[in-house]
C-alpha cells in the first residue's frame, strides 16, 4: 500500500512537471511556491488553474473508475465486470451527446451543462437497471442482463444524436468521448472529490461483508448475509461513483478493469486492502497515462482515455507474470 | 422428559405450485447429532434451508422460544464449491466476519488455527481455496462454520465430497462438539450406514412428509428403506444393536 502511494505521488510530480507549456522544472517549483497568486501570473496560471487541478482530478476520477470496478467484479462475480459494464458510460456518453447539442437553451453555467445532463443521464441509466433488476430478481446474471440492454439503449441513442449532429457538434461529442482530463477545473475537483468522500467509507463500512461474497451467494447468505441488500447498496455506490468520475472528464475505459485485477493479484481478495488499493492503483494507471499522454505529442496532449490501455497494459502484464513465477 | 430446544410446527414450503414440505411437525433436544436421511428429492435440503431461515415457508420454526438468527446458527448449504483466491485461513475467519474488526485480532486467528488443526488442514492455511480439492473445500467450509460456535449447526451433505475415513473423523468431531457445546446438530446424510452408526436419531423424509423420526435402529428398518428408498436390504446384527445395512443386489 505504502508503495503503491509512493509510485502514484512520484506520477503525481511528474505529471505537475509537464504540459504542452514546456515550462522548465526550476519555473515548476517556484510556481508551486509562491501559490496561486504569485507573482508570475502565467506561470500560477498554468500550474494552479491548469495542470493542478487537472492532475488531481486524475487522481480522483482513478481512484473512483479502481474501486467502482473492483466493486462491481465482486457483486458480478465476473472477472470482465468494470463500472462501464452496466451501461453507466453509455449513459453519461449519451447525456453529454444531447448537452452539447441542445444544452445552450438551459439556464445553467455552459461549462457545467455537459458533466449535470451526463451525471443525470448515468443515474437514470443506474434507475432503469435497478427497477427492473427489483421486478426480475437480484442474482448477478439478471442484473447483467439488464445493464447490457440499457448500455445498447443509450449507445443507440448517442449514435443516433451523433448521426443528426452537425459536423463541428459531432467533433465536440467525438472529444468528449475520448475522456481526457483536459476539462478538469477546481470545480469538477471539488464536485468528484465531494462524491468520492462520501462513497469510499460506505464501501469499506462494506468490506468484510464483499469479501464474504467472494465466497458465493449461498455461503454468504448461509453466514447472515443480506446478499440482495449489499448488491443493491453496492450498485448504488458504483452509479454515484462513474457519474461523478465521466460526467466531467469523459469515457475513460479500461482503469475500471485492470485496476482491480492488479490490486487482487498484489493483496489477494480482502476488501480492506484490495478496495483501497485497487483506488490508488487507479489513479496511478491515469495519472502515467497522462504523463505518457503529454511526453508522446511534443506541444500538445492526447487525451488520457486514449491511451489508458497503453500505461495500463504493462502493468498487468508485470502482475501476471511475477505472480505465474511465484507460483512456480 | 428432556426439553425440546428445536420446535418445527406444521412446516409447509410450496415451491412452483409443489408442496416440497407438507406440514412436518418434529421436535428436537440439544446434545444430539441428529441425521436427517431420505431419498433423493424427499425434501431434506428444503427442510434444513428452512431451518436455516432461508427462503419462504409456512408453519413455525422455534429455537428456545422463538425464531433462529444468525447469532444461533451455523448453516452449510449443499454443494458450495468456491473459486475464490482467498486464503484457508481468511475463509475460516470469515466465518465470524460479523465479530472481526478492522484489524484481525490473534486471538481470532488462534481460534481459525485450532479448528483447522482439528481437521488436520492447518498445513493448507495459506492455500488458496480454488487450489483445494472439493473434499479439502468442504472441510475449510465446515471448521467456518464452527468457528462461530453455533448452538445450532444445520450441514447439508456436509461430509458428501469426504472419503469413509474423513467422513468418521468429520462425525466424530462433531460429536465432540455437540457434547461440548450442548449444541444441536441437524445433518443431512445420504450413506444410510454412516447414518445408523454415527447419529443420536434420525428423521426420515419421503416425498416431503415426516416418515419417521426415533433412534437410528428403529426408523432405518427393512420395511422403511423398501418403502422409502424401494431398496430390499438386509440388516446384519452387531454388537451395539445398530446392524450394517447390506442391500440385496438383484442380478
Amino acid at each position: 500500500m505504502v508503495g503503491a502511494l509512493l509510485v502514484l505521488g512520484w506520477f503525481f510530480v511528474v505529471d505537475m512537471a509537464t504540459g504542452p507549456s514546456g515550462m522548465p522544472l526550476s519555473d515548476v517549483i517556484n510556481a508551486l511556491l509562491a501559490g496561486p497568486s504569485g507573482p508570475d501570473r502565467a506561470s500560477a496560471t498554468i500550474i494552479w488553474y491548469l495542470r493542478m487541478p487537472q492532475s488531481m482530478m486524475g487522481v480522483i476520477v482513478g481512484i473512483c473508475l479502481g474501486v467502482a470496478g473492483l466493486q462491481m467484479q465482486t457483486i458480478l462475480d465476473n472477472p470482465l465486470a468494470s463500472p462501464f459494464t452496466l451501461g453507466f458510460s453509455a449513459a453519461a456518453g449519451f447525456g453529454a451527446a444531447l448537452s452539447i447539442m441542445f444544452g445552450a437553451s438551459l439556464p445553467v453555467p455552459e461549462y457545467l451543462v455537459t458533466p449535470i445532463v451526463a451525471f443525470a443521464m448515468t443515474l437514470l441509466a443506474c434507475l432503469i437497471v435497478y427497477l427492473m433488476v427489483r421486478a426480475l430478481g437480484e442474482s448477478p446474471e439478471i442484473l447483467v442482463l439488464c445493464g447490457i440492454g440499457v448500455l445498447f439503449l443509450f449507445q443507440s441513442l448517442q449514435s443516433l444524436l451523433q448521426y443528426l449532429a452537425s459536423p463541428e457538434v459531432l467533433q465536440q461529442i467525438v472529444f468528449w468521448l475520448f475522456g481526457s482530463l483536459l476539462k478538469a477545473n477546481w470545480t469538477s475537483v471539488m464536485v468528484t472529490g465531494a462524491v468520492a468522500l462520501f462513497c469510499m467509507p460506505l464501501v469499506m463500512r462494506d468490506s468484510w461483508r464483499l469479501t464474504v461474497l467472494r465466497l458465493g451467494d449461498a455461503n454468504a447468505a448461509s453466514l447472515g448475509i443480506d446478499v440482495a441488500n449489499l448488491r443493491r447498496r453496492s450498485f448504488i455506490i458504483v452509479a454515484l461513483l462513474t457519474a461523478a468520475a465521466v460526467s466531467f472528464v469523459g469515457t475513460i475505459g479500461f482503469v475500471g478493469l485492470v485496476a482491480p485485477h492488479v490490486a487482487k493479484a498484489l493483496v489477494g481478495e480482502d476488501h480492506r486492502y484490495s478496495i483501497p488499493l485497487a483506488g490508488l492503483i487507479g489513479a496511478t494507471i491515469l495519472i502515467s497515462a497522462s504523463v505518457f499522454g503529454k511526453m508522446i505529442s511534443v506541444g500538445g496532449v492526447i487525451p488520457v482515455g486514449i491511451i489508458t490501455a497503453v500505461a495500463g497494459i504493462p502493468m498487468l502484464f508485470l502482475v501476471i507474470f511475477s505472480r505465474k513465477r511465484q507460483e512456480k | 422428559m428432556t426439553d425440546q430446544n428445536l420446535v418445527i410446527d406444521r412446516l409447509t414450503v410450496v415451491k412452483s405450485g409443489k408442496h416440497i414440505i407438507d406440514n412436518v411437525s418434529c421436535q428436537f433436544a440439544t446434545g444430539q447429532l441428529v441425521g436427517i436421511i431420505g431419498p433423493n428429492g424427499a425434501g431434506k435440503s428444503t427442510l434444513l434451508s428452512a431451518v436455516a431461515g432461508q427462503g419462504r415457508y409456512s408453519g413455525d420454526i422455534r429455537w428456545h422460544g422463538r425464531r433462529p438468527d444468525a447469532s444461533d446458527l451455523g448453516y452449510m448449504p449443499q454443494a458450495c464449491r468456491v473459486s475464490s483466491t482467498l486464503t484457508v485461513l481468511e475463509t475460516v475467519l470469515l466465518g465470524s466476519h460479523e465479530r472481526l474488526g478492522w484489524r484481525v485480532s490473534e486471538a481470532d486467528i488462534e481460534r481459525a488455527t485450532a479448528i483447522l488443526d482439528e481437521f488436520a488442514l492447518a498445513h493448507l492455511a495459506s492455500r488458496s481455496m480454488r487450489t483445494l480439492s472439493g473434499g479439502q473445500q468442504q472441510l475449510v467450509l465446515l471448521s467456518q462454520r464452527l468457528v462461530r460456535e453455533p448452538k445450532l449447526l444445520v450441514l447439508d451433505e456436509a461430509t458428501s465430497a469426504l472419503d469413509l475415513s474423513h467422513q468418521i473423523s468429520v462425525l466424530g468431531m462433531l460429536r465432540r462438539y455437540v457434547a461440548k457445546q450442548r449444541a444441536l446438530v441437524l445433518m443431512a446424510i445420504h450413506d444410510l450406514n454412516v447414518a445408523m452408526q454415527y447419529t443420536d436419531q434420525l428423521v426420515l423424509v419421503d416425498n416431503g412428509v415426516l416418515a419417521g423420526q426415533d433412534a437410528p435402529q428403529n426408523v432405518l428398518t427393512q420395511d422403511k428403506i423398501k418403502k422409502s428408498y424401494g431398496l430390499a436390504v438386509d440388516l446384519v446384527p452387531r454388537p451395539n444393536g445398530r446392524p450394517v445395512i447390506a442391500p440385496v443386489v438383484m442380478a
